[in-house]
């Protein structure tokens, strides 16, 4: 199989990959670059324990191709935590038990991110329609939800 | 499995030559949201990908001739954050707002889901109400087709294998216009509709409706302009009796498959159901649309 020489920058580091064509980006994260932060579910686009930030779009990973990716700027929950600390979102999360066993959480985080960058105040409820594509098997998602809410208040330094 | 190709090209000849010389099967890419699945569950197998995202032409958004250009892969969020084209077409913008999750729409185009050719697919009744016109690319030229013209069953279409859609035409809007969509689905987000009823009309200055077309999604091989439908409020002011009119001919328009999802009779009497809130809406947003 013919394969693809791809160069592209994730969370501010810039990579060189070989990627099979019908490779996915989440299997070129995670099985290529060996970053694992970032989960897969499902593989279909249904749960979004897969989401990333592709050129400042909230996507899922698995519905993209690795040699899409050729160029791209990619921002993964690896990125989310500088050094020792945390995003008021991992902060919040943490402090408001929106995580139990944690396979959907940096996809919510990155999720949580991307809405936040657009809308900073946002309303429960155009939190919840916002996170509707990443679904939560353990929380019950008001956990997940205040959590969201909780850093949304803090990073407004409200 | 055979070799994947995968291939990028910058403009639509190039697009269309690679896909008039594939030998097995090719698929465009567009934003992947169906191909890439259907790759995954190892439903479609394809020698060839193009990636049409390369082609400056099928991205944009912007006006022309009093209406708009919609690139055939613009993605539902590009589209849902164009104020003046959101402004301009809500029904439209209902339709593609329903399509899967943020993420999902973060990828998904108009002309994939047009392209798909899945019966349920939402962007779908309302382009087909909003009279959007096709811009068709092959070896032998350019076509223009009514988007009603391009699905013919499920997954297939009226486009030769070595021919893409470019681009949308959304033509201008007279005063006095408004278009919705709705659709019935078990849950609030993230589910297949069930049925989905697109509705667009045009009042004159006295309230009477000059032209009005009422599309159905979900009840048949692919969704359906129902011409009687619409010919059914014209002339009318849209009241009741003229709205049971429309109502009965979107219901006899219906052919629905039964399946655990909603049986035959439940999907034809609910898309009469949404037929008459969507009008309703329509009315309204057309009413304020001085
Ligand atoms: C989790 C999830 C939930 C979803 N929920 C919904 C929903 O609620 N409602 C709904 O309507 N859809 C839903 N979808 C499907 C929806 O995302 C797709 O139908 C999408 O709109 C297809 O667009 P795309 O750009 O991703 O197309 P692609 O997957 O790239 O292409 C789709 C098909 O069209 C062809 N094609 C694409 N562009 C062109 C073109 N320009 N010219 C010729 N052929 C072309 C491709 O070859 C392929 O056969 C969902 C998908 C997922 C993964
Ligand atoms: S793994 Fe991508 S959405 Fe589930
Ligand atoms: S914490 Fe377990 S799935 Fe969300």
């Amino acid at each position: 199989m013919k394969k693809h020489h791809i160069t592209l920058s994730v969370n501010g580091d810039d990579y060189d990959a070989l990627v099979e064509p019908q490779q996915t980006l989440l299997d070129t994260l995670r099985d290529t670059l060996m970053l694992t932060g970032t989960k897969e579910g499902c593989a279909t686009g249904d749960c979004g324990a897969c989401s990333v930030i592709v050129d400042g779009t909230l996507q899922c990973a698995c519905l993209m191709l690795g040699v899409e990716a050729n160029g791209a700027k990619v921002e993964t929950i690896e990125g989310m935590a500088k050094g020792e600390k945390l995003h008021p979102l991992q902060k919040a999360i943490l402090e408001h038990n929106g995580l139990q066993c944690g396979i959907c959480t940096p996809g919510v985080l990155m999720a949580a991110k991307a809405l936040l960058e657009r809308n900073p105040d946002p309303t429960e409820t155009e939190t919840r329609f916002w996170l509707a594509g990443n679904l939560c098997r353990c929380t019950g998602y008001d956990k997940l939800i205040k959590s969201v809410l909780v850093a949304a208040k803090e990073m407004r330094g409200a | 499995m055979s070799e994947l190709r995968y291939e990028a090209p910058e403009s639509v000849s190039a697009a269309v030559a690679l896909l008039a010389g594939a030998k097995g099967m090719a698929r465009v890419l567009a934003g992947g949201t169906d191909v890439i699945v259907q790759m995954e569950t190892e439903l479609i197998e394809p020698e060839l990908i193009v990636d049409i995202k390369k082609i400056p032409e099928v991205r944009g958004i912007s006006a022309e001739n009093g209406g708009f250009r919609v690139g055939a892969a613009a993605t539902g969020m590009q589209i849902c954050d164009h104020k003046e084209f959101a402004r301009t077409w809500p029904g439209v913008i209902e339709g593609v707002k329903l399509i899967g999750s943020i993420q999902v729409k973060g990828r998904a185009s108009m002309g994939g889901n047009l392209c798909n050719a899945s019966p349920g697919a939402d962007s779908v009744p309302p382009m087909f109400t909003a009279g959007a016109i096709a811009r068709v690319v092959g070896p032998k030229g350019v076509r223009e087709v009514p988007v009603e013209q391009i699905p013919t069953a499920p997954g297939k279409t009226s486009l030769a294998k070595d021919e893409i859609v470019t681009s949308f035409f959304f033509p201008a809007r007279p005063k006095r216009s408004g278009d919705a969509y709705q659709r019935f689905t078990p849950r609030t987000e993230m589910d297949i509709a069930v049925t989905g009823v697109a509705i667009n009309l045009s009042l004159d200055d006295k309230g009477v409706c000059t032209a009005a077309r009422v599309a159905i999604g979900a009840v048949a091989p692919t969704a359906l302009l129902v011409k009687d439908a619409g010919a059914a409020l014209v002339g009318t002011k849209v009241d009741d009796a003229a709205i049971e009119k429309m109502v009965a001919a979107a219901r006899a328009a219906c052919k629905p498959i039964d399946d655990k999802r909603g049986t035959k009779e439940f999907r034809i009497e609910v898309t009469g159901v949404l037929a008459k809130r969507v009008a309703k809406a329509a009315l309204e947003r057309a009413l304020a649309n001085k």
